[in-house]
């Protein structure tokens, strides 16, 4: 009764969609296809999953409907185990990942796991940081607000939805680091559950500042609430951040992007792993993506293959130093 | 006034046939999640995106759906509450207290009729807070800071020692055990694992809905298993006839005052982001039996008792929709998941969404009031087909209780080790049982717990570590002042009271957690 109403509408939709598709040459032929959203739904790696699913299927790329299984448990940990042990040979397999994913593994929060033990297929796009601060404070740009922190750190407390050592916290870290902020654990980082929690205690006044992503912000910007001092890109980004500087135009040289894309299981064959870097390549280029993306905040970050593999072990590599100098690891 | 104006808008979006289908379709299939353990309104709600992706349907049209879903399943939970004392989902957790009793004593239909007027009426006028106050309420949830938030937490811990038992060191004991549960996994605060023994799937914290699942449901079925299917577990059928279907004026006459004040208390405990649908009905149920329990009979049957929770948990789920909207901030599980799709829909909740987006908002706010009456006509002559559960025998019901306890938990994650938690908190549930130690704070502290200590260490890093920040603004100093009075009158009065309660006492023997 609750499930069979929705299974018997994707099983119609499959249905339609095999009846009009055109198999890709390619020496591997994916048949039924998954992708795992390492949380429950709702979050960002469920998104991820569904709308790539969804793409997928509206552009021909794969047979039918992409099944999401939402495995959550140990912030990615339990999707990236299950992964590695029990389903390493799989070619019908994707799972969602991101910078989280990355921040995780370098800080060996995902026990006995390392990034070499999955395949790396490419990424979909991301959400850069931003460092905003209510409306009527007297920090108008990112220099400011580091001075601020130099002369007196008790005196900003910076708030983010990611707990301490997660991305928002490292963003700022990241910002004071090139600003050339000596003592990283002076910096005042509180945690909330959500960006959204954290803005609102932006607005209430209980803190000075707010680290998040672009996207999270987005409502508060549009009404004026809250004042973004810096955008955490390499350069400006389009639409409603337009007006906003990046920090690298003030001269602090910090990036954050939380990039959201996939891996596969390391046991993947190299037939299955070129076939889903060409299909997730695909979305990335398709107008519906364009259109995706526009509506969901994303800014470019278009990597694959081994290029992404590089990428993810380059960001694996400076977050584990970034955690060391905080002693977050040892 | 504009706001009437905007709502008659919103009654021409929702009322198509298309739109009443969809909420009558949410509505049922809410009310039927919402008495499973296990799934609750997060849960339902989730299951019902990919439905609304595949059909296609715009955003107001989704949003009405999941919508009726989520008021329906806050319905929902009640029924399995009051007829099996196993809450259907967390906000349900105090309508045991006083439903089930009712059930036993063969009040079964009349506590369901009764809960689902107090749902209606906690709805409802939730849902015209939501008309004409919702851009002014966002002001009261900016008041609360992670100070004031604390504050609120430990009002709800002050007020707990009243609360089912009789024997406070017990709930105590119950309370502690459940802040010890909440300690489990990451902490936030330093992004360092507690108690997780380097087991991946305890980092996340052990979700309350498996602790919930395993302290009531599975405990009763170990309860049933001792007893080997004797016929009479705990009395369950010695006197539970189906009673009354329909709840006398006098009854709902006499309940009125309650729902009215417990619906004003949700309303405001569900604007504000991270209290919510459980702290509401908690502090509901307590305030009521502080206000008018002066013979002692919240816990054993006191319609009161179910009008409360009820009004209030209802009230709390509209209230949580007000930061949701125009702050795009989610108040709970549920609100977090119609977050999503609002984003996934190309809708930004936030300050602007009431001037950007009027068709969604108003539309959704019509579709409530139409789907709580919905929820109204369908949930009264449904009471006569609930009850019968209560006609089952308990060896068809038991086993049906485990297969669903355990279906319903693997379906929130897909994970075994959740089952094997559930199992672990089934024996812990009976061997509190055994010792007459109270569940229900035990739940309470997993709920509040990590929030409460969150926010007290958020306030401690803010000032810090200057503990008279605690008590800095008047909303904290009041708070304290309540918890204060709360906690201490009775202490003084308590021996007025256990000297009436001495009377009331004489042959109430079954154990009622």
């Amino acid at each position: 009764m609750l499930v069979s109403t929705p299974v018997r509408r994707l099983a119609t939709a499959a249905v339609l969609a095999l009846s009009g598709l055109a198999a890709p040459a390619l020496a591997f032929e994916p048949t039924a296809t998954e992708c795992i959203a390492p949380a429950n739904p709702g979050g960002g790696w469920d998104f991820t999953c569904r709308q790539v699913g969804k793409t997928l299927q509206d552009l021909g790329l794969i047979p039918g409907t992409m099944q999401v299984s939402n495995l959550a448990g140990g912030g990615g940990g339990v999707a990236f185990a299950e992964v590695v042990n029990k389903r390493n040979d799989e070619n019908n397999l994707i799972v969602a990942a991101s910078t989280a994913t990355a921040t995780r593994l370098a800080q060996g929060a995902y026990p006995g796991n390392t990034r070499d033990q999955v395949r790396w297929l490419g990424s979909v796009g991301a959400d850069y940081g931003i460092i905003a601060v209510a409306k009527d404070s007297e920090v108008n740009t990112l220099p400011e607000l580091m001075e601020k922190i130099k002369t007196d750190p008790r005196s900003v407390s910076i708030a983010g939805g990611s707990a301490v050592g997660g991305w928002d916290h490292l963003k700022v870290l990241i910002a004071a680091d090139k600003a050339g902020i000596e003592d990283l654990r002076t910096i005042k980082y509180v945690a909330f559950d959500g960006g959204g929690e954290a803005v609102t205690q932006l607005l209430a006044g209980s803190v000075q500042a707010f680290t998040g992503d672009a996207s999270e912000a987005k409502g508060f910007v549009d009404s004026g609430d809250i004042k973004v001092i810096a955008v955490l890109a390499p350069e400006r980004l389009e639409g409603d951040f337009a007006s906003f500087p990046t920090a690298r135009e003030q001269g602090i040289d910090a990036i954050g992007a939380n990039w959201r894309g996939f891996y596969g299981p390391g046991g993947m064959s190299d037939d299955a792993y070129g076939f889903w870097v060409e299909q997730i390549g695909k979305v990335y280029d398709s107008a519906e993506w364009k259109q995706v993306m526009a509506q969901n905040g994303l800014a470019p970050l278009d990597l694959r293959g081994a290029e992404f593999e590089a990428f993810v072990a380059d960001s694996i590599a400076s977050i584990e130093q970034l955690s060391r100098e905080i002693g977050l690891i040892k | 006034m504009d706001a009437l104006a905007s709502l008659a808008d919103g009654f021409a979006v929702a009322l198509t046939w298309q739109n009443l289908f969809l909420a009558l379709v949410g509505c049922f299939l809410g009310t039927v999640m919402g008495a499973l353990p296990g799934l609750g309104p997060s849960n339902g709600v989730a299951i019902l995106i990919p439905l609304a992706f595949t059909l296609g349907l715009g955003p107001t049209e989704a949003m009405i759906l999941l919508t009726s879903v989520y008021y329906g399943a806050m319905y929902g939970g009640r029924i399995s509450s009051i007829l099996l004392n196993i809450p259907g989902d967390e906000p349900a957790l105090m309508t045991t207290l006083d439903g089930y009793p009712m059930a036993q004593q063969g009040r079964g239909g009349e506590a369901l009729a009764l809960s689902g007027v107090a749902s209606f009426v906690g709805a409802f006028l939730a849902t015209w807070g939501l008309v004409f106050l919702a851009p002014q309420l966002v002001k009261v949830a900016l008041l609360f800071g992670p100070a004031e938030y604390f504050a609120l937490f430990v009002l709800a811990f002050a007020t707990l020692g009243g609360i089912a038992s009789r024997n406070q060191a017990k709930a105590a004991f119950a309370a502690a055990l459940g802040l010890g549960i909440a300690m489990v996994g990451v902490d936030g605060q330093t992004g360092v694992p507690r108690f997780s023994f380097g087991e991946v799937h305890l980092y996340d914290g052990i979700d309350f809905l498996v602790a919930i699942v395993g302290l009531f449901a599975l405990s009763e079925v170990f309860i049933f298993l001792e007893h080997r299917g004797e016929a009479s577990v705990e009395g369950k059928d010695t006197g539970a006839g189906i009673g009354r279907i329909v709840p006398s004026g006098r009854l709902i006459a006499r309940c009125t005052p309650t729902m009215l004040r417990t619906s004003l208390l949700g309303f405001i405990a569900g604007v504000l982001p991270g209290a919510g649908a459980s702290l509401g009905s908690f502090l509901a149920y307590s305030m009521e039996k502080k206000l008018v329990d002066r013979e002692g009979t919240f816990g054993t049957g006191d319609p009161r008792g179910v009008a409360a929770p009820e009004a209030g948990n209802n009230a709390a789920a509209g209230g949580a929709l007000v930061p949701m909207l125009a702050l795009g901030v989610p108040g709970s599980g549920t609100t977090a998941v119609l977050l999503a799709m609002l984003l996934a829909l190309n809708i930004t909740p936030g300050p602007l969404l009431f001037t950007q987006n009027p068709d969604v908002v108003w539309g959704l706010i019509a579709a409530l009031f139409i789907g709580n009456l919905m929820l109204l006509a369908m949930n009264i002559p449904m009471v006569g087909l609930f009850v019968r559960v209560l006609l089952v025998p308990p060896r068809i019901l038991m086993p049906i209780v485990a297969m669903v306890s355990f279906v319903g938990i693997y379906g929130i994650s897909g994970s075994t080790f959740d089952l094997l938690v559930m199992v672990v908190f089934g024996v812990l549930g009976w061997l509190l049982r055994k010792l007459d130690v109270p569940l229900v704070p035990v739940i309470l502290g997993v709920l509040l717990g990590n929030l409460m200590e969150a926010n007290l260490r958020r306030a401690m890093t803010i000032s810090d570590g200057d503990w008279t920040t605690l008590f800095a603004s008047p909303l904290s100093i009041g708070l304290w002042t309540v918890s204060i009075v709360g906690f201490v009158l009775p202490i003084i009065f308590g021996k007025v009271l256990r000297a009436r309660m001495g009377r009331r006492k004489d042959e109430e023997g079954a154990v009622s957690d």
